[in-house]
């Protein structure tokens, strides 16, 4: 009997090892982190235990800028993402020829290096001296005057970056919502058909019902991605984002720790924590409307 | 008589709306297709556009009549863009088979054999996986610069490893393997290390090649570990080196020779996935997550 237990454990002790090493031991300490005022990396001593990391953090400007970034981020990118993905895939789910092409396609930006491609980006969008850049040029096209994108105005930015990132989440969405659509039974459909029900009633009170589970999977998961939302913005303004003014909550976090603003571990603890708490609060809340409106 | 061409009409102007229908469809697929496509087109073009032709198109041009390779060779000669990567190719196998490994041996316990603290263990496991990793990010830093393993491979892949969730999938696929196989492999004698090597690696397979390829895909994208953790060129993985490229490299103004960079940094996983198309898809359906 003992000689069992042992073997289990033994099977899985790399896997608690690691986990334990990389994931328990650090969820702790960043808690620990988080309290401990002047917290020195160099001397690993500190003054005391409070509030204080927190304190400052919430009163640090450029924390305030990233929040705000990554707000403005989330309440426009979830909902035009989610709308353009159920848009494309009963597209997809309504035709034949071409379907696997179209599923292709719409899946290369998952695979493709998100630092990569947002060079790109950025070089569509970005004007300089030489040139007005490809996207001012079609802007021309229609009458506008052109913008600078990268360097520009706020809100310019903000578009290129929202712009960015429903482009980077949008493959895992359409994946998962044509395969919800195609799981929902053709019965129903011709059942609604002999009754002469119209199609856009169908949607409404067939297929979103059916497939309401796997939306409401991807809105909170979405919600949770894009307040994580950092990689993209350093893939279109570099990584200096608080020059750019275009920082996120998981930035201020990074650039706490480390580079030339670097060396706060307690201060990036009580960020990182702080947005974990709204991480926290928001998906909460949406399990709750979720549970009014899904059908299982 | 009257009334059979009515039904006519009626076939007729449904078929016309049907028609009109796919056609709005199609457009609209093939505009976000165009969108998907665009920036890839993009950057292949101004790959092989030469410096200056590209410096004096005030106005880009959609084509060009004079391809060049040489931008492709200053990406490999002004930078170290293969070193790039080896670093990264060497990261990404390393961390993956030691992920397998760790892995398969947990997947194998939480499935197939009775040991005490199983459940108690596993729930754990489960109520790791909503762990953010920017929460533990923070210790892992200084847990690494303390053990002075800035700037190695250990550093670097270490942390990089576990991944609850696959642990998680394999289980579920484990488990689904019938007892009776197990009990008959325990009459003939063999071990369990056997069993699990013959047998159930074997019929699991797919689910193992399914997380192999997401790992993969994961590990060669990845960003923010590495660049938190390697300051120096020699072990840049090609995220950071594609930053680096951006910030210091060629001169700022040398744009084809950074897209032909990016162009061969995108490259082997866009042929990965067209190769294992059909198993990437099925595997993200079930479990991947991006944004």
């Amino acid at each position: 009997m003992d000689n069992k237990n042992m073997k289990g454990w033994l099977y899985l002790l790399p896997a608690v090892l690691f986990l334990g090493v990389f994931m328990v031991y650090p969820l702790i300490d960043v808690f620990i982190y988080s309290f401990e005022e002047g917290y020195n990396s160099a001397s690993q001593t500190y003054f005391g235990v409070g509030l204080y990391n927190y304190s400052y953090v919430l009163h640090d400007p450029y924390f305030l800028q990233a929040v705000k970034n990554t707000f403005i981020l989330v309440i426009f990118t979830v909902p035009i993402s989610t709308g353009i993905a159920l848009l494309i895939s009963v597209g997809l789910n309504s035709i034949k020829p071409l379907r696997e092409l179209y599923q292709t396609i719409y899946f290369l930006p998952y695979v493709t290096n998100t630092l990569a491609v947002g060079l790109v980006f950025m070089i569509l969008f970005k004007k300089t001296p030489y040139t007005e850049g490809l996207v001012n040029l079609i802007l021309n096209w229609f009458g506008m005057t052109s913008v600078d994108f990268i360097d520009g105005p706020y809100w310019a930015k903000m578009f290129v970056l929202c712009f960015y990132t429903v482009w980077v989440v949008l493959p895992f969405k359409i994946l998962v919502l044509t395969s919800a659509l195609a799981s929902v039974k053709q019965d129903y459909y011709n059942a609604a058909k002999v009754d002469g029900t119209s199609k856009f009633r169908m949607f409404t009170k067939i297929t979103l019902p059916m497939i309401s589970p796997m939306l409401f999977y991807l809105i909170i998961t979405g919600f949770i991605g894009a307040f994580k939302a950092y990689s993209d913005a350093v893939a279109i303004f570099g990584t200096d984002l608080n020059a750019a003014e275009m920082n996120t909550i998981v930035g201020y976090v990074y650039d706490m720790l480390y580079g030339n603003s670097g060396g706060y571990p307690s201060y990036a603890s009580a960020a990182a924590i702080i947005l974990f708490a709204i991480v926290l609060t928001i998906t909460c809340i949406n399990l709750l409307v979720s549970k009014k409106h899904v059908h299982y | 008589m009257g009334k059979q061409v009515d039904f006519e009409k009626i076939e007729k102007s449904a078929k016309t709306r049907e028609t009109a229908a796919k056609a709005v469809t199609y457009t609209l697929l093939t505009v976000w297709a165009v969108v998907v496509l665009f920036p890839f087109y993009w950057m292949l073009l101004t790959s092989v556009k030469s410096y200056s032709a590209y410096n004096s198109e005030y106005i880009p041009k959609f084509f060009t009549l004079s391809p060049t390779f040489q931008n492709y060779v200053d990406a490999f000669t002004a930078v170290p863009l293969a070193d790039y990567f080896v670093n990264t190719l060497i990261f990404t196998v390393i961390t993956t088979a030691i992920m397998l490994f760790v892995t398969i041996l947990a997947a194998f316990a939480f499935a197939r054999l009775e040991f005490r603290g199983k459940d108690l263990a596993f729930t754990i496991f489960l109520s790791l996986m909503m762990i953010p990793s920017e929460l533990v990010v923070i210790t892992n830093f200084v847990t690494i610069t303390n053990l002075d393993m800035r700037n190695t491979f250990m550093g670097l892949i270490l942390p990089s490893v576990t991944s609850v969730f696959y642990i998680y999938l394999l289980k579920e696929n484990f488990a689904q393997i019938p007892d009776e196989l197990y009990y008959a492999a325990k009459v003939d004698g063999t071990s369990d290390f056997k069993y699990l090597w013959k047998v159930m690696i074997p019929i699991c397979r797919p689910t193992i090649i399914t997380i192999t390829i997401l790992k993969v895909i994961e590990c060669w994208n990845s960003y923010v570990w590495p660049r938190l953790i390697t300051d120096d060129q020699a072990y840049f993985l090609v995220s950071n080196g594609i930053q680096e490229i951006r910030e210091n490299g060629f001169g700022r103004e040398n744009i084809p020779a950074m897209m032909a960079a990016v162009v061969v940094i995108s490259l082997p996983l866009i042929i990965l996935f067209l190769v294992f198309r059909k198993k990437i898809m099925e595997g993200v359906a079930r479990g991947g997550t991006k944004g």
